[in-house]
């Protein structure tokens, strides 16, 4: 007799696990590592060579950056499309969202303020 | 949206199900996993607030030591291996002590402990030599910003020390039991977790700033 538990259906998953591996598998943490230290040996290189056109080295190391953070959601925190992992990419996204407010948001509020702002010598004329 | 549409599809009994559709409530391992993956990204949120600071700070040394003068990149990249690693090390210490294999388990987690421990080590060395060249947080606004935000992530880092000898002091004592396995997932979460985080800082304050 199989216990009604065996006919589940697809449930939510946690962040980090797996349904038959809770944890994983070695290969995934491995495939990890390789991917993770040769996107931070890229970063590196690219950081002090002459690869990139210097004003695009910014973009270049975000890209990079972005790519590694990936390949960490995918093989460490095994983040997956499939529907068991729905919340837990949804919140992810929120997260994203959020950030990218919060940094995209300073970075244009205040170089405005520093674009409008006197320059301080001329604010000392005007109090003299 | 698409919980109501999926949400009909349960009514006529023809779709899959997850929790979202009402199939009562999910496992605790689930619950607990998710609520510290929430935690985890609010502690992230809080992190871009001080990464934004830093983006607008950076260029304000007030003709004090800017991020070239100042980043050793051999030792952050030192630092940047050791974290990878202990990733790694507590992602099979995991492994491990899901399959019973205790032995395993102390080793990878003796290597995470020691390999954070170096980073830690490492990132205080590196403080202790700023400092002590005249470049405290209290030089100018950019090396506040920096000190605040590096500085935030080694606070991180050191109770995530902590938090290995407790929790391995918990599998030796109470023995691999689901709640001791729910705490572990959570720990390593927040390792990995902090991974995230230092791939951001190695790219915008170390290898953005020591090239300018």
């Amino acid at each position: 007799m199989k216990e009604p538990e065996s006919n589940r259906t697809p449930r939510d998953r946690a962040p980090g696990a797996d349904e038959e591996a809770p944890s994983g598998s070695i290969a995934s943490y491995t495939i990890g590592l390789f991917f993770a230290l040769l996107l931070t040996g890229a970063s590196f290189l690219v950081s002090q060579s002459h690869l990139l056109w210097a004003p695009g080295l910014p973009v270049g190391l975000a890209v990079l950056a972005i790519a590694q953070m990936g390949v960490h959601l995918v093989f460490f925190f095994h983040l997956s499309s499939g529907p068991d992992n729905t919340n837990n990419v949804l919140a992810l996204a929120f997260g994203v969202l959020i950030v990218a407010l919060v940094v995209s948001g300073s970075l244009w509020i205040m170089s405005n303020l520093d674009h409008n702002m006197m320059p301080s010598s001329t604010i000392m004329e005007m109090h003299r | 949206m698409t919980a109501k549409a999926s949400a009909t599809e349960f009514t006529d009994g023809s779709a899959q199900m997850t929790a979202a559709d009402g199939a009562g409530p999910a496992p605790v391992r689930i619950v607990v996993a998710y609520g510290f993956w929430i935690f985890l990204l609010s502690d992230i949120i809080m992190f871009s607030a001080l990464f934004a600071t830093y983006a607008v700070l950076s260029g304000r040394t007030d003709g004090g030591p800017g991020p070239h003068d100042l980043f050793e990149l051999r030792s952050v990249a030192i630092e940047t291996l050791c974290l990878l690693l202990s990733s790694y090390t507590c992602g099979l210490g995991l492994l491990a002590v899901e399959r019973h294999r205790m032995q395993y388990f102390y080793l990878s987690f003796g290597l995470t402990f020691a390999l954070g421990a170096t980073f830690l080590g490492l990132e205080l060395d590196e403080f202790a030599r700023m400092v002590g060249s005249g470049a405290g947080p209290s030089r100018s606004a950019f090396l506040s910003s920096f000190f605040s935000l590096v500085g935030l992530h080694g606070v991180h880092i050191s109770v995530g020390l902590i938090w290995i000898l407790f929790i391995t002091a918990q599998v030796a004592v109470r023995g691999p039991r689901d709640f001791v396995l729910r705490r572990l997932r959570c720990f390593s979460l927040f390792w990995h977790a902090l991974d995230i985080i230092w791939i951001a800082l190695l790219s915008l304050v170390y290898l953005a700033g020591a090239r300018v």
